[in-house]
C-alpha cells in the first residue's frame, strides 16, 4: 500500500480517527506521518478541523456565509476560516448556522449539559435534570471515596432512575 | 514569591503519592474561561488585553483560595524563567511565545495555576499527584465559581462556555492524566493501546504537552470531547479508560517478572549504574534510564531510592532548572556536565 500524501513510498503508519461514528483511515509513510504530526500535534486537531469546514460550503452558503460580520468584534467568516479561532463569544451567535453542525461534528453533541456559571440565571431551568445527575455523580464518588458502600449503592440506584427516565422520553 | 522560591519545593504533581502512584504520575483539570463580549486574546487589540488582564488580575486578588498565590507577568520575566514554569506544568509552551499582557497566577502549593491571555482570558488548572481526577475538580470547581462571581463568563445555555477555539466549547474542560507505561513499551503493546484511545476520542501526548514527541513511557491521556456530556460524565469516561490501561500495564509488569526476570532486573540495574556514574548525560538520556529506575522501585528491584527522589531528579535537571540551581547561563555540554553531577551526588547519598 502507497502513502496517502505522497503516493511514492509504502505506507507504515496506519491512523484512524472516528468523529461522529465516520471512521476514517490514513496510511502514510513515515516521513508524510512525521510531517502530519508535528502538524497536528502543534495546532491541536485543527487541520483536521479546518478540513471538516469545506463540507459544510455549499456554494450557495458561501456567498451567504462571507457576508457574515460579528457586530461585536468585527470578525468575519474569512478570518475563522484562516485562522480557526473565533472572535468573541457574540460570534457564536453570528455564525450559528455553519457553527451548530461543525460542534456536532467535532463534539458528537451539539448541546451543553453540565455546569453553569453562578452568576447568570437562565430563567427556565432546562438542564436542571444533567444538574441533578452530575451532583448526584459527584455524591457517588464522595461516598465511594469514602467507602460509605451503602450510600453509594443507594446514589447509584437514583443515578439508573434518572438516566431510564431520561432514556424512555428519548424515544418516540 | 520569587520564581526562585519554587525550586525549594516539590510541585504537587511530583510527589509521588495519591491513588496509583506507581503508574499515575498526575492528573489535571483544566477549565477554558472567557470574559463575556470582550475580544478572545488572538482578537484583541493592546489595549484591551491589557484590560482583560487587569480585570482577571483584579477578580485574583479578591479570592480567598488564591490569597497565597502570585501574579507573573511575563514581560518581567526572561526566557530561563519562562522554561523554568513550562517545565513544572505550571504554564503551556505556547503561553510562553508572545508575552504582551499575558500572565501567570500560581498558588504557593503550585497546585492552582491560572493563564492569563493565552488561548482563552482565562485557563484555570488543578494539578494533583497520582489519579486523582475528582479531587482536582472539586478543587477547580470551587475557583471558578469564585471567578464567576467577579467576571461574566461568557456562556450560552445552549453551547455552554463559548472558547476562541470550538474544539473546548462545552464545560471547556480537560482532563488529563499522566501515565509512565514502560512495561506496555517493552512488550510492544503500547501501539495498540493507544490506537484504541484514539478511537475512544480521547487524545494522548508525551510528557511536555502538546507539539512534542512521548518520551521515556510518559504519556498523558486527556479527553478531546467538551460538548455534550457533564463535567463528572466527562471524568468517569476517562477514569474508565485509566483503569483500562493501569490494569494492562499491570499485567505487563507480571508479565516481564514471570518470564524474563533476568533480563528485567538487568535493564533496570543498569540504568541505575549509569544514572550513578555517568559523568556527562543528556535530558533525553536522563528520562529513559529514569524511567527504568523508577519501574525497578515500583517492583522492588531498586530499593535504595523512593519515587518522591525519582521525580524530583526528573524536574531539577530539565534545562532551566539546572540553569535556575546554578543562577546562571549554561550551554547545552555544560548542563550535560552538571545534570550528571547532580544525578551522582542525589544517587550515590
Ligand atoms: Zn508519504
Ligand atoms: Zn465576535
Amino acid at each position: 500500500m502507497l502513502c496517502d500524501i505522497c503516493n511514492k513510498n509504502p505506507a507504515t503508519v496506519h491512523l484512524t480517527e472516528i468523529v461522529d461514528d465516520q471512521m476514517s483511515e490514513l496510511h502514510l509513510c513515515e516521513e508524510c506521518a512525521r510531517k502530519k504530526s508535528s502538524q497536528m500535534e502543534s495546532q491541536f486537531g485543527l487541520s483536521d478541523l479546518l478540513a471538516g469546514l469545506a463540507d459544510f460550503e455549499k456554494p450557495s452558503e458561501e456567498k451567504e456565509l462571507s457576508a457574515l460580520k460579528c457586530p461585536n468584534c468585527g470578525l468575519i467568516y474569512k478570518d475563522f476560516k484562516k485562522i480557526g479561532r473565533l472572535g468573541c463569544g457574540e460570534c457564536y451567535v453570528t455564525f450559528k448556522k455553519f457553527l451548530t453542525p461543525l460542534l456536532k461534528r467535532i463534539h458528537g453533541s451539539g448541546s451543553h449539559c453540565g455546569k453553569c456559571p453562578v452568576k447568570i440565571s437562565t430563567g427556565k431551568q432546562p438542564r436542571k435534570k444533567a444538574l441533578d445527575l452530575q451532583d448526584l455523580r459527584c455524591r457517588l464518588q464522595k461516598a465511594i471515596e469514602d467507602e460509605a458502600y451503602e450510600e453509594a449503592a443507594k446514589i447509584r440506584d437514583q443515578i439508573k432512575e434518572l438516566q431510564e427516565k431520561d432514556a424512555s422520553k428519548g424515544q418516540p | 514569591m520569587n520564581i526562585v522560591d519554587l525550586l525549594q519545593h516539590t510541585s504537587e504533581w511530583l510527589k509521588g503519592s495519591g491513588p496509583n502512584s506507581d503508574i499515575v504520575i498526575s492528573s489535571r483539570i483544566r477549565f477554558a474561561r472567557n470574559i463575556d463580549k470582550a475580544p478572545f486574546p488572538h482578537w484583541a487589540s493592546k489595549k484591551q488585553s491589557k484590560q482583560i488582564a487587569e480585570s482577571i488580575e483584579d477578580a485574583a486578588a479578591k479570592i480567598e483560595y488564591l490569597k497565597k498565590a502570585t501574579v507573573f507577568k511575563l514581560v518581567d520575566l526572561d526566557a530561563v524563567d519562562k522554561q523554568f514554569l513550562v517545565e513544572r506544568h505550571l504554564m503551556s509552551y505556547e503561553h510562553a511565545q508572545k508575552t504582551d499582557s499575558k500572565s501567570v497566577i500560581i498558588d504557593d502549593d503550585e497546585i492552582i495555576s491560572i493563564m492569563v491571555n493565552e488561548e482563552d482570558h482565562l485557563r484555570i488548572q488543578v494539578m494533583q499527584s497520582g489519579f486523582n481526577l475528582f479531587e482536582g475538580y472539586n478543587i477547580i470547581n470551587k475557583i471558578d465559581d469564585c471567578f464567576a462571581k467577579e467576571i461574566a463568563y461568557a456562556f450560552s445555555p445552549e453551547w455552554g462556555y463559548l472558547t476562541a477555539c470550538p474544539t473546548n466549547t462545552g464545560t471547556g474542560m480537560r482532563g488529563s492524566v499522566m501515565l509512565h507505561l514502560p512495561a506496555l513499551v517493552m512488550t510492544r503493546q503500547i501501539n495498540q493501546v493507544l490506537a484504541a484511545i484514539a478511537k475512544l476520542s480521547f487524545a494522548t501526548r508525551g510528557l511536555y504537552g502538546e507539539g512534542t514527541q512521548a518520551t521515556g513511557n510518559f504519556f498523558q491521556i486527556s479527553n478531546q470531547v467538551s460538548l455534550g456530556h457533564s463535567e463528572s460524565e466527562i471524568i468517569d469516561n476517562i477514569n474508565g479508560l485509566i483503569r483500562q490501561i493501569i490494569e494492562q500495564e499491570n499485567q505487563a509488569r507480571e508479565l516481564l517478572l514471570n518470564q524474563n526476570r533476568a533480563m528485567l532486573e538487568d535493564k533496570i540495574n543498569r540504568s541505575f549504574g549509569i544514572l550513578k556514574s555517568a559523568h556527562i548525560i543528556t535530558s533525553q538520556e536522563t528520562t529513559e534510564l529514569m524511567s527504568l529506575v523508577r519501574l525497578g522501585c515500583d517492583l522492588g528491584i531498586v530499593k535504595e531510592i523512593n519515587r518522591r527522589a525519582i521525580n524530583e531528579l526528573f524536574i531539577i535537571t530539565q534545562p532551566a532548572h539546572l540553569q535556575k540551581i546554578e543562577n546562571k547561563k549554561l550551554s547545552s555540554a555544560e548542563r550535560d556536565l552538571k545534570r550528571a553531577e547532580i544525578i551522582r551526588s542525589r544517587l550515590n547519598k
